[in-house]
């Protein structure tokens, strides 16, 4: 939503001061912490907060931030998010990227190694860091290819790369399909405690797919993708990960099978978790409508069954943690007849208001929901982030989990607009988003 | 001709195809009897006859050449007609060829047939066709027997034991034949015997091979008396092992900096031939006072001289038997 978006021009060489955030709902998701109370940061760092904090009043020289009530948690982290740039402008940049976050209440998010060039040497993953730091907007951590070429033969420089600042490893919307190089990209991840992310899609039987395998692409005589597709890619690969120890995470499940594999092999204690994207608890096939590409999403929007076993894994625990799952595209990407037009939709300014659904419709208490964007996604990734933690950087955002607004496509930020919420009324909203202890983002109330 | 007993009772054996299964007397026995024959090759007149009228054949299914020459030099040291056979193998008809080709040689009436081949198991199959004594020159990915025990008598001369002694073994255990046979021998003569290695060149199992595995290089060679390289098979390596020959290098590469944490005095050793700047340090593998590996080579005639004498021994002790 543009109406009343204001960014602060990053200056990261000022000097900052201290700023007291009073009269805030307090949260955070990794203590339980829910109380009224302040916030004070003293320059990048969170310097205490509490109940309590402000009781003897708001020391002189302490710049003020009156936050009538409204909700500060910890700035939320995405861990998956598609970029573009390097190589694809056109479609979205590291600033573009930026602002929509923050303008979402993301302040880190794990960006994927699908750029061109890949990010699958240091330079690229230096060159997005290094981006990221200079806009100062949302903080950008990399992925690296877990194949060269994302080509799924051979192994990356998983060492090397991983010294370079590479949180972990993907190949991003390609699934790794031979189970030898997955075997092997699993123990020798294991050499340096790394984790592989995997696209768990078992390629000969999505190939052809432009939506859920049924009744609906039946009718609309569209190449289906099976759910079954998603579910056999995961049990090879939870073998795997008994076979060899490694760490595996799956990014967005969207099956009701998935959630049910998943549960099974984390109750045998290995090492798998998951996430999905907020599409698969919110969104059916139905969407597609009469061929509606903004809703074509890889993997493809699945049946209403399945979107309910996705919100009780949400509820169980089974599915770990909710990513917006980015995919920038411009107009000409999406114009197309529904089999050529590509998949994905952006995410970053609708995560926390779909997110809250979960919530707004009694599934989740508010605590639960933020979690599954803000500490635990951090935990997955190695991030010092999505808590209120003395000393910690000073990543937050303010925010009414209330406010009630639509999603209008042409309004978001981001510079690429095919949101699969289009239309969409919604509840929740960032006023500000403050990132290493500078507000870098704020809107204007009405 | 030197004096020919009954079958030497230190090493009752007619063919070396391994070092599992030896005891460590046995160890000690060719060992000690190699030692003989390190002084011997220092001097000017290095022939000896003790296998005078002896065959000897060296067949070769894999190339070679430092190994091939060392079995060679030490077979005409020792006084025996040498020939050397190198077969091209042929990789659908393995088996069969590898009888035949046993079965004819045996028809010729060798005295000792030495052989390396590019299948596990191979020389054990051979050996169970043939009259003669068998010397495993290497097999596969299984054993390299002489190529232990010549690390075991470079040590040992430079350390004066073995026991008790911390050794790491670093490199692409999984594929390598000389990492096998030297953690056999080393374990038995009581060595305290670490492996290092990314975990895609640990072979499955390497917990029941008495020895500790390091996948972290720096922690694997805290305090080592001999740090022992293996050479990177990257010709036995189906697929991905690891990422790049750079990545290698930087992990699991021996440089000064991994070194330091060894102690002081530790030797370097490496079977060769080395790839430079990919498991080891091109300074590291040419320092004098750290690297034997061409003490290496040097042991490594002895040992192959000891093998055969007392093979030899064993196998004329059988046949004045079978005259009685």
């Amino acid at each position: 939503m543009k109406k009343g978006a204001i960014w602060t021009a990053a200056r990261p060489n000022d000097p900052l001061g201290k700023t007291a955030y009073v009269n805030a709902r307090l949260l955070d998701p990794a203590t339980g912490l829910d109380a009224p109370g302040g916030l004070l940061t003293d320059g990048e760092d969170i310097a205490d907060f509490g109940p309590d904090l402000f009781k003897a009043g708001v020391p002189s020289g302490v710049e003020v931030v009156d936050c009538q009530g409204l909700c500060l948690a910890p700035g939320l982290v995405d861990m998956r998010v598609q970029i573009r740039e390097p190589g694809e402008e056109h479609k979205g940049t590291i600033q573009s990227a930026g602002q929509s976050a923050t303008a979402g209440g993301v302040t880190s998010m794990v960006c994927l190694p699908n750029t061109k060039p890949i990010i699958a040497d240091t330079s690229v993953v230096e060159f997005v860091a290094r981006r990221a730091r200079l806009l100062g907007l949302a903080k950008i951590y990399p992925y690296a290819a877990l194949t060269k070429n994302l080509e799924g033969r051979e192994i990356t420089e998983l060492g090397i790369l991983a010294e370079a600042g590479a949180v972990a490893f993907t190949d991003g919307e390609r699934a790794i399909a031979d189970a030898q190089v997955m075997r092997r990209a699993l123990i020798y991840a294991r050499n340096f405690g790394l984790t592989i992310v995997q696209h768990p899609e078992e390629p000969s039987l999505s190939k052809g797919g432009g939506m859920n395998a049924g009744e609906m692409s039946a009718r609309l005589g569209l190449g289906g993708v099976p759910a079954m597709a998603e579910v056999i890619m995961i049990e090879r690969d939870v073998r795997l990960v008994e076979m060899t120890g490694g760490r595996l995470h799956f990014a967005h499940i969207s099956t009701a099978m998935a959630v049910e594999a998943i549960a099974k092999a984390k109750a045998r204690g290995l090492k798998i978790t998951c996430d999905t994207a907020p599409p698969y608890f919110a969104l059916n096939e139905t969407s597609v409508g009469e061929y509606r590409t903004f809703a074509k999403l890889s993997p493809p929007l699945r049946s209403e069954e399945d979107r309910k076993a996705i919100v009780e894994g949400l509820k169980d625990g089974t599915i770990d943690a909710i990513a917006s799952d980015h995919a920038p595209h411009d107009e000409d990407s999406k114009r197309l007849p529904f089999m050529q037009a590509a998949a994905g939709g952006v995410g970053l300014e609708t995560l926390l208001p779909v997110a809250l659904d979960l919530y707004h419709n009694g599934h989740m208490s508010l605590l639960e929901v933020l979690a599954k964007i803000t500490h635990v996604p951090a935990d997955l990734m190695g991030l010092r982030a999505g808590r209120l933690e003395k000393g910690a950087r000073a990543d937050l955002i303010l925010f009414d989990p209330d406010y009630a607004w639509q999603v209008i496509a042409d309004d978001l930020i981001s510079k690429a607009k095919n949101s699969p919420f289009d239309g969409r009324p919604v509840q929740g909203i960032a006023f500000r988003t403050v990132i290493d202890g500078r507000t870098v983002f704020r809107r204007e109330a009405e | 001709m030197t004096d020919r007993s009954p079958r030497a009772p230190d090493f009752p054996h007619r063919h070396l195809l391994g070092i599992e299964g030896l005891s460590p007397l046995e160890i000690k026995a060719l060992l000690d009897t190699s030692e003989r024959f390190v002084e011997h090759n220092r001097k000017m007149d290095k022939k000896l006859d003790t296998l005078h009228g002896r065959t000897i054949v060296n067949l070769f299914f894999e190339n070679s050449t430092r190994t091939l020459t060392s079995f060679e030099l030490a077979g005409k040291r020792l006084g025996a007609d040498v020939i050397n056979m190198a077969v091209e193998t042929s990789s659908v008809k393995k088996g069969e060829t590898l009888i035949d080709t046993a079965m004819t040689l045996n028809a010729m009436q060798p005295d000792v047939l030495i052989v390396r081949h590019d299948q596990s198991g191979a020389v054990k199959l051979l050996s169970e066709k043939v009259d003669c004594a068998v010397i495993n020159a290497g097999d596969g990915q299984h054993e390299h027997p002489t190529q232990a025990i010549l690390d075991a008598l470079t040590i040992r001369r430079r350390k004066g034991k073995l026991e008790g002694l911390r050794i790491a073994l670093c490199g692409d255990v999984a594929h390598s034949r000389v990492a096998r046979s030297n953690m056999h021998l080393l374990v038995t003569m009581g060595a305290e015997v670490r492996v290092v290695a990314p975990l895609t060149l640990l072979p499955a199992g390497i917990d029941n091979f008495g020895v500790e595995a390091f996948t972290d290089m720096k922690k694997g060679l805290e305090g080592c008396d001999i740090v022992m390289m293996l050479r990177l098979q990257l010709e036995r390596m189906e697929g991905n092992f690891f990422p790049s020959v750079r990545e290698y290098f930087h992990f699991y590469g021996l440089d000064y900096d991994k070194l330091s944490v060894a102690k002081p005095d530790a030797l370097i050793m490496h079977p060769g031939p080395t790839n430079r700047g990919v498991e080891i340090d091109s300074l590291v593998a040419d320092d004098f006072s750290r690297s034997v590996i061409r003490e290496q080579v040097e042991m490594g005639v002895a040992v192959r001289m000891a093998c055969l004498e007392i093979l030899s021994h064993n196998l004329h002790a059988e046949e004045r038997l079978r005259n009685l």
